[in-house]
């Protein structure tokens, strides 16, 4: 199965990261991100930016409505994604809990809607 | 066979090591259980004049090529996505093979799968009790509606979703590896616990407590030499024993103080008995439930309230406090303490647990003080303490007991 791991954490606590703790988080990515790829499980996966970059749309009527934001009512916010080949749920959650940021943040696991 | 009754006694013996069995075999919860009823429906005549040698290796083929032909059958009227792809994976599973003797047949593995996967971290605490309840301990809708008072509407629905969720999300039909069983066993003792506990406090007819004894006695088959199965198990042995003695005639509670232990059922508690030991050496440090059954088995071989071993008990509590601290436990602790240092030493505990605000809404936290204070002769905050207990109560023979405390009280 296919699963969509979204990363959420805390977008403030990632602005005000000193430099040798940006390093060491990159790092710590690499190498997760090194190990699903050797493990077959990676499909994808990207890093966003901060949702102060972030524009919202929605068609009316017609018109197109493009918006900033949107501006998260909770701390933590949408900050990248995995997509992931794992045999079951517990494959998946296995290798969500080793994302870096499942330590301060939190990792929601989708399995992807598969068109047959 | 002798009529339905006999006939029902059967399958209900049978019931969740067939559908355990069938899960594995056909991959999907809705379509065994869809076999399995069928499977009932033909044992019902099939079964008239002689019981099959083996009733549950009979259940599971019939049921197994009835689910196949369902899953023929909705082939034809595929109508939506959602389905059509579950159901391409179902397909190919099941009808890949005719599965030889040894895959067909029971195994006890089946049942652990079964009970895993109901009680699986990634569903809700209360669809892990709903499904639970349903397919391991066979009871109908109905019956789990009525033990948590909720529709049967409501509760069909949950069982749906939750076994919509199983499938869509792919929760694996597995026992944990080992690097992962001592914190599912968790998992599924928490349900069953729950289970326990609602049946003991608000169904008098014992559905549930029974249902979760009877899983407890499943699991420790199963799982055999656990301290926290064994523990747990004692510890709702212990207390259902009880249970004879708890209400009177007019069905009001009679608190452990004052209970006929004649009442006691002693072959439940000799069981009970004989698995605290195993389950306190189990494990080191102990699980709380083990140290909470060896309380309950200090109450249960006393004699009378005077002849408990109360400085036990309060140092089993001691010890409850450093392995899994609660607010619970620690109004507990300070009730026992009461039996040792007195009702004023204990008092203060309660105040100060009181004034933490840790069990706000927790009407035995009142009921606790109130005694206390009637104790000390402190009437008039002693009928204060009861009637704050009596405005949080949820069961009406609680209820009743602390309107005759506060009718003592002259209050």
């Amino acid at each position: 199965m296919q699963y969509l791991l979204l990363i959420y954490m805390d977008e403030r606590l990632m602005a005000n990261v000193t430099p040798e703790d940006g390093q060491k988080m990159s790092a710590e990515y690499g190498v997760f991100t090194q190990g699903i790829i050797q493990n077959g499980n990676f499909k994808a996966g990207d890093r966003l930016k901060p949702t102060s970059t972030a524009t919202t749309v929605r068609v009316k009527d017609g018109k197109t409505l493009a918006t900033d934001g949107p501006f998260a009512e909770t701390r933590e916010a949408l900050g990248g994604y995995y997509l992931i080949e794992a045999k079951d749920l517990d494959e998946a959650v296995g290798i969500a809990a080793r994302i870096p940021a499942a330590q301060h943040g939190c990792v929601e696991v989708r399995p992807i809607w598969m068109m047959s | 066979m002798r009529g339905s009754a006999a006939l029902e006694e059967v399958f209900r013996r049978h019931a969740a090591e067939a559908l355990a069995t069938l899960i594995r075999l056909v991959g999907d919860f809705d379509l065994a259980e869809e076999g399995l009823q069928e499977a009932f429906a033909a044992a019902a005549t099939a079964w008239a004049r002689e019981v099959p040698a083996n009733p549950r290796a009979w259940l599971i083929q019939v049921g197994r090529r009835r689910a196949l032909d369902a899953i023929r059958r909705r082939a034809r009227f595929r109508v939506r996505q959602e389905t059509l792809a579950a159901e391409a994976q179902i397909d190919r599973q099941a009808v890949e093979a005719e599965p030889d003797e040894a895959e067909a047949a029971f195994g006890e593995d089946d049942l652990l799968r079964l009970i895993f996967t109901c009680c699986h971290p990634a569903l809700s605490l209360e669809a892990q009790v709903a499904l639970t309840l349903r397919t391991v301990g066979s009871l109908p809708t109905a019956a789990v509606a009525r033990a948590f008072l909720v529709a049967e509407e409501t509760m069909a629905q949950r069982l749906v979703r939750a076994k919509a969720k199983i499938r869509a999300a792919g929760i694996p039909y597995r026992t944990p590896p080992p690097e992962a069983l001592d914190a599912r066993i968790e998992g599924v003792l928490a349900v069953v616990y729950l289970v326990f506990t609602e049946g003991y406090a608000g169904d008098p007819k014992r559905t549930l407590a029974g249902e979760a004894i009877e899983l407890g006695r499943r699991l420790n088959a199963l799982l055999p030499g656990r301290g926290p199965i064994m523990g747990l198990l004692a510890l709702m042995l212990l207390h259902d024993a009880r249970r004879p003695a708890r209400l009177d005639g007019a069905g009001d509670v009679v608190l452990l103080e004052d209970q006929d232990r004649s009442l006691w059922n002693r072959a439940q508690i000799d069981e009970g008995l004989a698995l605290v030991e195993p389950a306190l050496t189990a494990a080191r440090p102990p699980s709380s439930y083990a140290v909470q059954a060896a309380i309950a088995a200090l109450h249960a071989r006393a004699t009378s309230a005077a002849q408990t071993d109360w400085p036990q008990i309060v140092g089993l509590y001691a010890v409850l406090m450093r392995i899994h601290p609660s607010p619970v436990i620690e109004l507990n602790h300070a009730a026992a303490l009461a039996m040792t240092d007195g009702p004023a030493a204990a008092l203060a505990r309660v105040d100060a647990l009181a004034a933490r605000g840790g069990l706000a809404g927790y009407e035995i936290l009142p009921a606790v003080r109130a005694d206390l204070l009637r104790r000390l002769g402190r009437d008039a905050e002693a009928a204060a303490a009861y009637r704050d207990a009596l405005a949080l109560a949820r069961h009406e023979p609680e209820r009743r007991l602390f309107r005759r405390r506060l009718g003592a009280l002259g209050a």
